[in-house]
């Protein structure tokens, strides 16, 4: 039965390239910030503005770059981005996930992710899925800048609807589980505190060197 | 026991607790920190009202912000605010946990992908993370390093596990002797070239064959540092008697008996002579020239000899066209008609001393060509600065016109005041070309040290092998 999630799903944005790196996503003046929110205004900076931005500054009298899709106006509430491959490469900052999330992305949607980006997103409670390249090139073609469409995502089944199509992902039931129950993964872990202290005992008795 | 590779024996004496998922608890030797990526992290463990695991696997020190000058200011050389906050920010973290730190007035303060090695806090058999991509560096020692995220960080830090998947394993050999003036920089850049920004995705790359074992330890930890450069989050080189005669003596390595019991240890780290590879890639040392970046992807490479290619070559032609306006190239332009503005020699990928040696060998008597409006030498920690001016390599770059820093990211990244202006270009020995990464509008191209070197005395891009 289709379960849709209303949180995960909406309307979308395309940004049809690839290798769009962390540093687009989120310049490095950004990263002096010592919070986790207030990175929205600043999501894809260089490519949004016109001008240098920089951290603390007012975004309201920036230059805007029309053309670039996030600046549309039927496209500043999408709640999905649609992307490449590799997708979120270099930089592990996690800023770039924290300043997606800002500007309001629930989903992202790509043919392949960057390692370090990929498992960042779970850890906030973004979901990044990955579909086929024929699947992403079908939404990318029929993307136009003139009306906004929707993408429905079935996180339980691992379903995405997109106009008559019906694209299926992969997912690992725990990253599925982080995102339906926000699961604290650190208490998890903590749960585990026994068996991290008697493998760190045994283990210290043949890598002694390794404590100081 | 079947046979397996150094990352499945790494990953195996590290392996803590399977969870449900599937995904593994690994323990964690080392924790490097910064001070970009920690201050969210230790936010977080207050919130829960816990204390760092075990404060003795951390080593903290701050890179990424800091000025290189006026370093005997210390924090009152950082003028710029936001940036002396994150640093003050650590350095409270620091305090209130009682952690090892290099600060600014140290010398043993730099990058910390160049400080772990050179202290002998990095050593083989391992597991190094810091929230950084580039931590892969560490893999040079036969240790199993990945770059984490902040929330990997808390983690960290609250429980000394990571939450992770096991990778598979791919092996990059190559045998030979690397032609005159190759480097190891230019071995990394040609193999990203090969496999693509993305090749390495999902697994942990093993660099193997003669002209790997041949490499210094400078060497092998700039290949495995542009491992994420491939998509690896971590990269490796199995250690042999290069990787012990490096460690022995340095501040933080075992000594004495222990370190005869540690070697025990470490002699069998190597992946087993049947181990199997997911994926297996092969090249002959012959192929590789010096290599330039001419885009905005480090995949975006060629040698020395080419030109700029036409973005219809590749499949997806409107990056390249995208990379190609970034950087203001018209394709067919041979790279040795690239002129330039700006020379970087720094950042974890070559910042050392070995870089800093070829890369005043080569300057030595020669002056930067007229259109060179600055350029910089960034030592990767204040004892790589003592040892080169030890060796007067700091006159031999004065005198050719380069400004003489102190350690830190610098250029690499732009956090701090070293920035490329708007469409400057840069013959950069860092690891990353991405547009806007060294200033806003910047141009970055990557080479090795002593392709920057010989940039600088011609003003533009030539094979350093005509020098």
């Amino acid at each position: 039965m289709k379960q849709i999630s209303n949180e995960f799903s909406g309307t979308f944005i395309c940004l049809d390239k690839s290798n769009v790196d962390t540093d687009q996503i989120i310049p490095k003046q950004f990263l002096k910030s010592i919070k986790k929110t207030g990175f929205g205004d600043n999501l894809f900076d260089g490519w949004r503005y016109l001008d240098e931005g920089t951290i603390d500054q007012e975004t309201s009298s920036r230059i805007l770059n029309k053309d670039f899709i996030f600046n549309n106006k039927l496209f500043t509430d999408s709640n999905i981005l649609v992307s490449g491959e590799n997708f979120g490469c270099g930089s592990s900052r996690e800023h770039a996930v924290w300043a997606l999330k800002d500007f309001g992305i629930k989903t992202v949607i790509a043919e392949s992710f960057a390692d370090i980006f990929y498992n960042n997103c779970f850890k906030n409670g973004l979901l990044a899925l990955c579909i086929k390249k024929s699947e992403i090139s079908k939404i990318f073609e029929n993307f136009n800048t003139s009306s906004a469409q929707s993408i429905e995502i079935d996180l339980i089944n691992q379903v995405l609807y997109y106009g008559n199509s019906e694209f299926k992902f992969e997912l690992d039931d725990y990253k599925k589980k982080c995102l339906l129950e926000g699961l604290d993964e650190i208490g998890a872990s903590l749960k585990f505190t026994d068996q991290i202290k008697s493998f760190e005992k045994n283990y210290q008795i043949k890598n002694p060197w390794l404590f100081k | 026991m079947s046979s397996r590779t150094l990352y499945d024996k790494l990953w195996d004496s590290h392996h803590v607790a399977k969870r449900d998922d599937g995904s593994s608890l690994i323990y964690i030797d080392r924790h490097l920190i910064h001070e970009v990526t920690s201050p969210q992290a230790f936010d977080g463990l207050r919130e829960r009202k816990i204390e760092p695991w075990r404060v003795d696997s951390i080593i903290a020190t701050p890179d990424h912000n800091v000025p290189t000058e006026n370093r005997a200011k210390g924090l009152k050389g950082i003028s710029d605010s936001t940036s002396k906050l994150q640093v003050l920010t650590l350095e409270e973290n620091v305090k209130k946990y009682d952690l090892n730190f290099f600060s600014l007035g140290d010398e043993r303060q730099g990058i910390v992908h160049v400080i772990g090695p050179e202290q002998g806090l990095t050593l083989p058999g391992m597991t190094v993370v810091c929230g950084d991509s580039h931590t892969s560096t560490h893999g040079a020692f036969g240790a199993l390093a990945m770059g984490i995220g902040t929330s990997e960080v808390e983690h960290v830090l609250a429980t000394q596990c990571l939450i992770a998947y096991k990778q598979k394993n791919m092996r990059i050999n190559i045998k030979g002797d690397l032609l005159e003036r190759v480097s190891a920089k230019d071995v990394t850049m040609f193999i990203i070239g090969q496999i693509g920004t993305a090749g390495g995705t999902g697994f942990n790359i093993e660099y193997a064959g003669s002209t790997i074992e041949n490499l210094s330890m400078e060497g092998r930890m700039t290949l495995c540092n542009m491992s994420i450069e491939a998509g690896a989050r971590s990269g490796m080189v199995a250690p042999d008697q290069t990787t012990f005669d490096y460690i022995k003596g340095k501040p933080f390595a075992p000594s004495g008996d222990q370190f005869d019991k540690a070697l025990d240890t470490w002699i069998s780290l190597n992946s087993d002579q049947d181990a199997v590879f997911d994926k297996e890639y092969s090249f002959s040392s012959e192929q590789i020239l010096p290599q330039v970046t001419w885009g905005t992807s480090p995949e975006m490479v060629s040698s020395i000899d080419e030109k700029v290619p036409e973005p219809r070559d590749f499949k997806n032609k409107e990056n390249y066209e995208d990379a190609l306006n970034y950087m203001g190239l018209k394709p067919g332009t041979k790279l040795t008609d690239i002129s330039l503005d700006q020379i970087f020699i720094g950042s974890c990928t070559n910042s050392r001393i070995e870089d800093l040696r070829i890369a005043a060998e080569i300057l030595k008597g020669n002056k930067l060509a007229g259109n060179i409006k600055r350029a910089l030498v960034v030592p990767g920690s204040g004892l790589v600065k003592k040892q080169a001016e030890e060796e007067g390599l700091h006159e031999i770059f004065i005198d050719a016109g380069f400004s003489w820093r102190d350690a830190g990211c610098s250029m690499c990244l732009g956090m701090n005041p070293d920035q490329l202006n708007q469409e400057e270009r840069c013959a950069s020995t860092s690891n990353r070309n991405f547009e806007g990464r060294q200033g806003y509008k910047g141009r970055t191209h990557l080479v090795s040290p002593a392709m920057a070197a010989a940039a600088a005395i011609e003003g533009r891009f030539i094979d350093v092998r005509e020098i």
